[in-house]
């Protein structure tokens, strides 16, 4: 009987949802560790109590239809910081969308040519292809072209984090030393999390890796659809 | 009353891109269609940023708790790529540092390009 009323409550998955997330959060707060990803830990801690609860993912997801609902409209308030950071394009045109558009191609073309070396099938293909891009955007496209979603989120989540820790050294290292580049750099290759690094490093490079979260997204939209017949 | 309308201007955009995501015959995600909208009608001053900010605000800082219940199908469609992890994960770490120096370095020579021809 209880068991019953469990599967059927549509509260209880929204409640796991948000305190595994909270969680996340303040141990973020904590420990100030990238790897300490909110989003990781939310999604690691609700897997590991309805594995637990030897719930199935199908009673989970009948009570966050809810969250569902909101991701489309939030999505789209995207535009809102792209609208109001669409002002930088100005100083630096040529520089930024070269930029973003090496950005998104070199992503493109690493991923293929990995894709191809390592045999994977064509699903794994798609799955990878917007790894780079901020996770909003990256599941779509990856559920468009035929993909494993929740790899592709778990993928993007890695992507964001491995960003967020090596981005300072790596851009050092290869001599990328221009604070505009390095915020073009941070943001095509690793998103919202690598952008949280790029906003401790600088005001210009947070702002640059800002801008570069929203379109690439967009232009990774166009051209993984191309992309996505090579495999 | 204020939020109430803000909340409506952007599920309204959210339902005009579905309506092209199903006009349209291209493979792109619905989500798409409504970010160019609105921000076409911002661009064009249709929506103001003042009448949509609080909400948007809102739900842009909400959204990674939207992305845990599909990241959980995981538990799902692990099958699928429990052979093939390693490759996932070698190719994100590889292609990230790819992307940020290919990123990186078309910024930069370009900057300095510009820079060397203006002086």
């Amino acid at each position: 009987m209880i068991h019953e009323f469990l599967a059927e409550t549509v509260y209880l998955g929204v409640i796991l949802t948000l305190c595994s997330y909270a969680i996340g959060l303040w141990l973020k707060k904590k420990t100030k560790l990238a790897l300490m990803n909110p989003l990781l830990i939310g999604i690691i801690l609700t897997i590991l109590v309805l594995w637990l609860t030897d719930t199935p993912y199908d009673n989970y997801t009948h009570g966050t239809q809810v969250i569902n609902y909101l991701l489309t409209p939030a999505t789209i308030c995207l535009a809102v910081p792209l609208y109001e950071q669409i002002q930088h394009l100005k100083n630096n045109f040529h520089a930024i969308s070269l930029g973003i558009i090496s950005g998104v191609l070199s992503s493109m073309l690493s991923i293929l040519a990995m894709v191809l070396i390592l045999d994977l099938d064509h699903t794994s293909y798609v799955t990878l292809l917007p790894k780079s891009i901020t996770t909003a955007i990256g599941m779509g496209v990856s559920e468009e072209l035929g993909g494993n979603v929740p790899v592709t989120i778990m993928v993007i989540v890695f992507t964001g984090i491995i960003g967020n820790i090596f981005a300072e050294r790596f851009l050092r290292l290869i001599g990328i030393i221009n604070p505009v580049a390095k915020g073009i750099a941070i943001g095509s290759a690793s998103h919202v999390i690598g952008t949280t690094k790029a906003m401790e490093i600088g005001q210009t490079e947070g702002a640059m890796s800002s801008l570069s979260i929203v379109t690439s997204g967009i232009i990774t939209v166009i051209v993984a659809s191309l992309f996505a017949h090579l495999v | 009353m204020r939020y109430v309308m803000q909340l409506l201007i952007i599920i309204a955009f959210a339902f005009a891109g579905e309506v092209l995501h199903h006009l349209l015959p291209l493979p792109f995600p619905a989500n798409i269609y409504g970010i160019i909208l609105l921000y076409l009608a911002l661009h064009l001053k249709i929506v103001k940023v003042k009448q949509i900010k609080e909400v948007s605000t809102t739900l842009i800082i909400a959204m990674p708790v939207m992305f845990i219940p599909p990241a959980v199908g995981l538990m799902n469609t692990w099958g699928d790529i429990r052979d093939s992890w390693p490759q996932y994960l070698l190719i994100t770490f590889l292609t990230t540092f790819i992307v940020m120096a290919c990123a990186g370095w078309a910024t930069q020579l370009v900057i300095r390009y510009k820079n060397k021809h203006k002086n």
